[in-house]
């Protein structure tokens, strides 16, 4: 019984607690599964924090580990989506020397071929931003980079999901229990 | 001197201006504590000063190590069903608790832990006993914190100790920094009633319990697996309505032990790595398994993919990240076990199967034949752990708590012992902890003084921590101590010598004089080398109204079987 291993997103509701983070983390950690990106804030709801991680199991352990999370006490709800039922993105910055922006004409047309915004420019050095999926952001990066590029970062992935989270209804029913 | 109960109404009645450290010993009190385990130390000095001030109202016990205060804490817990208190000093106090924080997280005991911190302005700096004890406890506690105010002492005590006891239990840690300690402010005292985000015990649906008494009216071969959960929810009587009225074999996981008695005719005994022959066995040959409150440990199960996988499963437990961790379920009932089991009791047919329980005794006769006689009525000169199981037995007429260490002599116990009282098998199981016993046993004895408590121990396991013995002498906690010494690290002989060629690496102990050693902390104490004493010495000892120590040398290289050794299926349990 070889399951296959997929990406998956999983989606955490929880309260504002400092230890949270180790305690989730942990989790991961002891079944030696990597965590291939981890993005931590706010939520739709005041004071709910919401986490998305991203990744690589079988669903059987992602079934697991989400109820691992959950029953965490400071868990409000955790779940877990393949990529096609979410819809998400990631972004990133580069860094580049001024010059090149003025020397390398072809630099202005992968900017505007690839929907890049540019942050800022000055004498040294100008900063484009980019929202997308990791493809087109590994693309732009690789155009790029056969100029020269000082920094470059990039995000974990943010994701919301098609299927409603009902975590208000949720907090109202643990409220009156 | 005011009591207790002025004490109660007056805060209730009205806020105090008091320091942290006495909102501690008062949230204590207000949560029912009468005793705690501990050791004082720099960082929780302001807090023992007030324990000394209340001293008439809440018996602070000075163990003689950190470890042993959890371990103490944790038999505290097991034989009362209460929350276990234990406390700290910062750095090494706290980490010397952490073993038995761990031991509590596996085994469901409710444990609240409260440790001293540096000063809040000296977190981070490396300062004197400053450890980050609240990450080196995370994966090992239910829920833990830090205070850093006086102000949030009182509720971050009442949330510690909800979260300990609700739901499935647990140690929780609350680390209080010393500035915490001295601070004045309004105390006043709420028990927590509920947290947002924990939800501790889910509803238990009616269709999944009528679809597992479908499952069950129908089944031709039916066995139940019982575990802690019953005894944590006090389900002991729906678990043997149940048993009875729909007559199924059952069977128990170590710590699942005493729920119901072990001279009950539908008892088949345990199950797992030194479990009985016939429910082991015949968990691969049960049409349904009916698992309840238990977690289908690797110990439990062996080989995964060759357990039960000819029956229908059924799963009654309170978590619900224990549902298919480990063994996929066809019907799971979520819930606590004294609602679950009396939701399904409604449900059965009455029912019998006295040929299938035929197979059970057919299999105990094999058992009986190859094993059993020979560790109960041995014939060969050296003394059988199991002989001294059976005196005690005998001398208690099955009514003492057994608290048991790790090893040959624990397996032994959980085998042997004849238990008629629940919360009575005390043993450290999922993390299988050498040196729990002792503490354990006082902490049991301390909750539970009208019990007889008996600590059985391997000559292993005693000595890592057998300076609790002071703690017996000072506290006069009438425990008894059995050692049963082989001279071995007996469990790990064993393995040695059925899967490493008998090489024996570093099992053999060169022992003190344990007599002597008792003696010294004047305790009365007796060694017993021949058939001829022991039962003499096992009755000195169980009508002994003080603590008493009790070596039996007993055979050397004994093995304990029934064995699956690790990675075979239950079915090849081997009785030689
Ligand atoms: C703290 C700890 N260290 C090591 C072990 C591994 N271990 C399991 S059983 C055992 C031998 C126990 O020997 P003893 O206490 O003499 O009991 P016996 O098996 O001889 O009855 C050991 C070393 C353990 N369980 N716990």
């Amino acid at each position: 019984m070889n399951e296959d291993i997929k990406s998956f997103t999983i989606s955490i509701y929880t309260e504002n607690n400092i230890g949270l983070l180790n305690r989730i983390s942990a989790i991961f950690q002891r079944r030696h599964i990597n965590i291939e990106s981890l993005t931590t804030s706010q939520s739709e709801i005041d004071g709910v924090n919401r986490f998305v991680i991203v990744v690589n199991m079988t669903e059987t352990n992602a079934n697991k580990i989400v109820k691992q999370i959950e029953k965490q006490v400071e868990t409000i709800r955790a779940y877990y989506h393949t990529e096609e039922e979410t819809i998400f993105t990631e972004s990133c910055m580069f860094k580049i020397k001024s010059d090149l922006l003025f020397n390398e004409p072809q630099i202005q047309n992968i900017i505007k071929d690839s929907n890049t915004t540019i942050v800022t420019v000055n004498k040294e050095f100008f900063v484009l931003e980019k929202s997308g999926r990791r493809n087109e952001i590994e693309s732009l990066r690789r155009d790029l980079n056969a100029f020269g590029i000082m920094q470059f970062v990039r995000s974990g992935r943010i994701a919301v999901t098609k299927e409603e989270m009902k975590i208000t209804e949720l907090l109202t029913e643990f409220n009156n229990q | 001197m005011k009591t207790q109960a002025a004490n109660k109404k007056e805060m209730t009645d009205k806020t105090l201006r008091i320091t942290g450290s006495e909102a501690i010993v008062r949230s204590l009190m207000a949560e029912g504590v009468d005793i705690l385990y501990g050791y004082p130390g720099g960082a929780i000095m302001p807090v023992y000063d007030e324990l000394f001030k209340f001293q008439d109202q809440i018996h602070h016990v000075l163990t003689r190590h950190e470890q042993g205060a959890a371990h103490a804490a944790q038999g505290y817990a097991r034989i009362s069903g209460k929350v276990g208190v234990a406390m700290a000093t910062s750095g090494p106090g706290a980490t010397n608790l952490i073993t038995g924080i761990a031991d509590a997280q596996i085994d469901s005991t409710p444990l609240v832990c409260i440790t001293g911190q540096v000063f809040s302005h000296l977190l981070g700096s490396d300062a004197f006993q400053e450890t980050d004890i609240v990450g080196i406890s995370t994966p090992v506690t239910k829920w833990n914190c830090q205070v850093t105010k006086a102000e949030d002492i009182p509720a971050a005590i009442a949330k510690a100790f909800y979260i300990a006891r609700s739901g499935r239990p647990g140690p929780v840690l609350v680390d209080i920094t010393k500035d915490a300690q001295v601070t004045e402010f309004d105390f006043n005292y709420k028990k927590c009633e509920g947290v947002r985000s924990y939800n501790p015990i889910p509803k238990t649906s009616q269709d999944a319990v009528n679809a597992a008494a479908a499952l069950i009216n129908n089944a031709k071969k039916p066995m139940i697996v019982w575990g802690q959960g019953v005894i944590l929810g006090e389900a002991e009587a729906e678990l043997k309505e149940v048993i009875e009225k729909a007559g199924i074999p059952a069977a128990w996981t170590i710590l699942g032990a005493s729920a119901l008695s072990t001279s009950h005719p539908l008892n088949i005994g345990m199950v797992g790595m030194h479990g009985n022959y016939a429910p082991n066995k015949l968990t691969n040959e049960c049409d349904v398994l009916i698992a309840i409150g238990m977690r289908f440990d690797d110990r439990v199960t062996g080989r995964l993919d060759a357990y039960a996988k000819q029956a229908k499963i059924i799963h009654f437990d309170i978590d619900p990240a224990e549902i298919d961790k480990n063994v996929k379920t066809d019907v799971a009932v979520l819930g606590n076990s004294k609602e679950s089991l009396a939701m399904l009791v409604e449900a059965l047919n009455e029912n019998s199967h006295e040929s299938w329980l035929q197979e059970f005794k057919d299999l105990y006769a094999i058992e009986f034949d190859k094993v059993i006689k020979g560790d109960l009525h041995p014939t060969k000169e050296g003394l059988t752990m199991g002989e001294v199981l059976k005196q005690i037995n005998i001398e208690t007429e099955g009514n003492a708590a057994i608290v048991s260490d790790v090893g040959q002599h624990q397996m032994i116990a959980c085998r042997y012992a004849d238990f008629n009282v629940t919360k009575s098998n005390i043993t450290s199981g999922g993390l299988g902890t050498m040196g729990f016993a002792l503490p354990a046993a006082i902490g049991a004895k301390m909750a539970a003084p009208e019990r007889e408590v008996v600590a059985i121990i391997g000559d292993g396991g005693y000595q890592m921590n057998i300076q609790e013995l002071g703690t017996i002498f000072q506290q006069k906690a009438a425990v008894k101590i059995v050692v049963l010494n082989n001279e071995f690290l007996g469990m790990v002989r064993q393995w040695q010598q059925l899967f490493f060629d008998k090489r024996y690496a570093s099992t053999e102990m060169t022992n003190p004089n344990f007599v002597a050693i008792a003696e010294g902390y004047y305790i009365k104490a007796r060694k017993v080398t021949k058939r001829e004493e022991l039962a003499e010495a096992v009755k000195e000892m169980i009508q002994s109204k003080e603590s008493y120590f009790l070596e039996v040398c007993v055979e050397k290289e004994d093995n304990v079987f029934p064995m699956i050794p690790s990675g075979a299926s239950v079915s090849d349990v081997r009785l030689s």
